[in-house]
């Protein structure tokens, strides 16, 4: 929601298009998710599971309010001259902002994937996930790498957002929509697999749209959330995830 | 008269073989010990009698009932309880509130539970501390915790694990004469120790767990000479070095 | 010393009984009458939540899904069946504790604790929310409106005070109910789940069937709260009555004065209501403002009293 604002602002004050504020946004954005978690979440949650979820919400709230009083609740939204763009895709036609949505989702995944892999950060990330007191042992600052993990997690957000923003409105309450959206794509395409990620947001995003189609505008939101508690269920692991609840 | 038939049990951890035919009779009113390097598969065991892991084969008897399977609040009410490994006090409660959880199994009155759950403290030794949180014990505390909690479920059979770890010889010695007095109130007495001099003086019979098989069972002194139980303590061949110096000696 | 803190308890209950009983003399507007309403509300859905979240210590972020059942079931049987209100909130408790009972049984069933036990409860608050905007029957997108009928038989009130007493009656209720938790052996037991479920069974206590309760019990007294919302402002549309406004509602009185206590959510509710006073007379009336407030109070108390405002008072004793 953040990020869609900044986006918005960017656009309607100084004229960026939404793309191109990628390249402003996600460093922005990146930093601030790691101030956040190094010196505001960590240290109220002293690191207990519970705490965090706690400390999250009030971040969550204070945020969402913070929005709801700078800007009302106005609805806004941009108008960029490519929003409209139909492509070819030989079957069908689709919007061209969708399509840039799609090919950058696949990239970034993608880069995901490598950092994990090939880089020193990554494997730190994935040592801290599978044994904190062991990677504190090798010399891993998990305070730093639980932030870095944090930072690109919001990176990540502001970048959606930009590729969001063509075709979507930007109001206080736009960011609650994704919450369970998000959770139930981690959680259908199992907890650290990209590729599940990637799997589970296609498979999510043919759910959104059938149901709409079959159960109508109103009825229709309900597919993901039936999928999120029905993953947590019968299948906690997802479908390409190496650990359970 | 059994209190605890142990029949064929075997337990696979995706490619770890944890416990394997595993056969053990722990008699009413004995102390029975179980003892065997890390990671012989011990508490494993002992989850799986005391209910909290289903065996892959093999039969739980207790008392001359199947309890195979059953879960493991239901296997605590019919007597049987178990302290952990690693102790698992009720962080924010006080050692009376912590006894008295362990009280309300037979006791439903709440004020009467806190008042029996003192009469337990005082068996323990503990009666100085009841009103202190349990997180602010030390270790020997939080096991006599452990230990009293258990005990206040009027247990027919209690699973030891590990108790003595961490305690000075002293604490050591004062526990061992809390265990005695234990089993001389009636109840069996099963427990897994490293700690050899509780072991030596406690026990009336020990089973030796080694790589999730049992390879020796017998009176403490036997099992202490037994060849195969040095080796799986002190490695290969150390039976024979032992008795080449003994020789020399 | 365990019997002193006990009468004292005691002690304050009354004392804050004869305090809001005589409250009411003292009001002369309809403004602060309304205040000291709400802020009791917020104190029954609070202690609602407190049950499940604070003494069982299952957090959850969907409260919302039984409060939303109570207010609708009952104004569903009142409006489309003209059954009289106070045979249909005795129906709508039936049904938040159901509601309850399936979310409990499926959820805990199946292993779910900590996030991922806030998420689904937040998941079948959604789900309910959608399926009543959607639904004909229970209004659709217009919500749910009851008839101004006022009488005590229809459980609306013509003189306001009398919604005071009502609500005033179902706090005392969670009240002694709280108090039972704490000294009861049922609340022992939900106690010692919080603190180490496997610790627990090891004690012969069948954590599912406790904690099944509890969220039973729990989602009954959310019911019994969303039924007093439905009398007192006779509208609630899907919004107000699962969305997550409310849910976020159930969990601040709690946390903020102290979880798993008999008075925190009492005291959370009153600071609340305060600090919403205070910020509209300093700020202004700008929406957003007050749940700003919360928030950062709440980031306050995570802070620095863990144990929320009551913990001011316990760390005395």
């Amino acid at each position: 929601m953040m990020a869609l604002y900044a986006g918005y602002f960017l656009f309607s004050l100084f004229g960026v298009d939404p793309y191109v504020a990628i390249l402003i946004l996600g460093p922005l954005f990146f930093c601030l998710g790691y101030a956040l978690q190094r010196f505001v979440i960590a240290p109220i949650s002293f690191g207990k599971e519970q705490n965090v979820l706690l400390v999250t919400l009030a971040l969550s709230i204070i945020l969402d309010n913070l929005a709801l009083f700078l800007w009302t609740s106005t609805t806004r939204s941009i108008d960029v001259s490519y929003a409209e763009n139909l492509v070819d895709v030989g079957v069908t036609m689709v919007a061209l902002p969708r399509l840039v949505a799609l090919g950058a989702a696949i990239v970034i995944g993608l880069l995901f994937w490598l950092l994990m892999t090939w880089t020193d950060l990554g494997k730190a990330i994935r040592a801290v996930a599978r044994e904190r007191q062991g990677a504190r042992i090798v010399g891993i600052s998990v305070d730093h790498i639980f932030a870095m993990s944090f930072g690109i997690g919001t990176a990540c957000v502001a970048i959606a957002a930009c590729l969001l923003l063509p075709t979507f409105y930007v109001t206080p309450q736009v960011g609650n929509a994704f919450i369970l959206i998000a959770f139930t794509t981690v959680v259908l395409g199992g907890m650290g697999s990209f590729i599940g990620a990637l799997v589970a947001g296609l498979l999510l995003g043919i759910v959104e749209a059938l149901s709409g189609i079959l159960l109508g505008e109103s009825l229709g939101q309900i597919g993901i959330f039936l999928i999120f508690i029905l993953v947590l269920l019968f299948r906690p692991t997802g479908l390409f995830g190496q650990r359970a609840l | 008269m059994a209190v605890l038939e142990v029949e064929g049990v075997s337990k696979r951890f995706g490619g770890l073989l944890a416990v394997s035919e595993v056969a053990l009779r722990v008699d009413s009113g004995r102390i029975t010990a179980l003892i065997g390097p890390n990671g012989a598969g011990k508490t494993t065991l002992f989850a799986i009698i005391a209910g909290f892991i289903p065996p892959d084969r093999g039969v739980v008897r207790f008392d001359g009932r199947d309890i195979t399977g059953m879960p493991a609040h239901g296997i605590c009410r019919l007597g049987l309880v178990r302290t952990f490994q690693i102790v698992r006090p009720f962080a924010g409660l006080t050692v009376r509130a912590n006894i008295a959880v362990g009280m309300h199994l037979r006791e439903p009155v709440r004020r009467r539970a806190l008042e029996r759950a003192e009469l337990i403290a005082r068996q323990v030794g503990m009666e100085a501390m009841l009103d202190t949180p349990a997180q602010g014990l030390t270790t020997a505390g939080r096991k006599r915790l452990e230990l009293a909690r258990a005990l206040a479920t009027q247990p027919k059979l209690l699973l030891l694990d590990e108790v003595m770890a961490g305690l000075v010889p002293a604490e050591v010695g004062e526990l061992v004469a809390m265990i005695r007095g234990i089993r001389d109130s009636g109840v069996t007495v099963l427990l897994i120790e490293h700690v050899m001099q509780a072991v030596m003086s406690l026990s009336d019979d020990v089973y030796v767990l080694n790589n999730g098989r049992i390879i020796a069972h017998g009176a403490p002194n036997e099992i202490a000479a037994n060849g195969e139980v040095i080796e799986a303590y002190l490695g290969h061949g150390a039976a024979g070095r032992i008795e080449a110096r003994s020789a020399d000696a | 010393m365990k019997r002193r803190g006990f009468d004292a308890q005691l002690l304050v209950l009354l004392a804050l009984g004869l305090f809001f009983l005589a409250l009411p003399q003292f009001i002369h507007s309809s403004f602060w009458l309304g205040f000291w309403t709400m802020a009791l509300f917020f104190a029954l859905l609070g202690q609602s939540w407190n049950v499940l979240g604070g003494f069982g210590g299952q957090i959850s972020f969907g409260h919302a899904v039984f409060f939303g059942t109570g207010a609708y079931m009952s104004a569903v049987l009142q409006v489309k069946f003209g059954i009289d209100a106070w045979t249909s909130a005795a129906v709508a408790v039936g049904a938040g504790a159901l509601v309850g009972a399936f979310i409990g049984a499926v959820s805990f069933r199946y292993g779910l604790r900590g996030s991922y036990f806030a998420l689904v409860t937040l998941a079948f608050a959604e789900v309910f929310r959608v399926l009543v905007n959607a639904w004909d029957f229970t209004g659709a997108g217009f919500g749910m409106l009851i008839a101004l009928k006022p009488g005590a038989a229809n459980l609306q009130f013509v003189d306001r005070v009398w919604f005071y007493y009502l609500i005033l009656a179902l706090v005392a209720i969670t009240l002694a109910i709280a108090w039972w938790i704490e000294h009861s052996r049922f609340g022992a037991y939900l106690i010692a789940v919080r603190e180490d479920e496997d610790a627990a069974q090891a004690l012969g206590i069948n954590c599912f069937r406790v904690k099944l309760a509890a969220i039973t019990l729990s989602a009954a007294l959310a019911a019994l709260a969303g039924i007093f919302y439905m009398q007192y402002f006779l509208f609630v549309d899907s919004h107000i009555a699962y969305g997550p406004a409310m849910s976020i509602n159930a969990l601040l009185a709690p946390m903020i004065g102290g979880m798993g206590t008999v008075l925190g959510p009492l005291i959370g509710a009153v600071a609340l209501g305060g600090l919403s006073e205070f910020t509209s007379a300093a700020i202004g009336k700008t929406p957003g403002v007050n749940l700003l407030a919360y928030g950062i109070l709440l980031l306050i108390i995570l802070r620095f009293l863990p144990n929320g405002l009551m913990g001011l008072f316990r760390g005395r004793a």
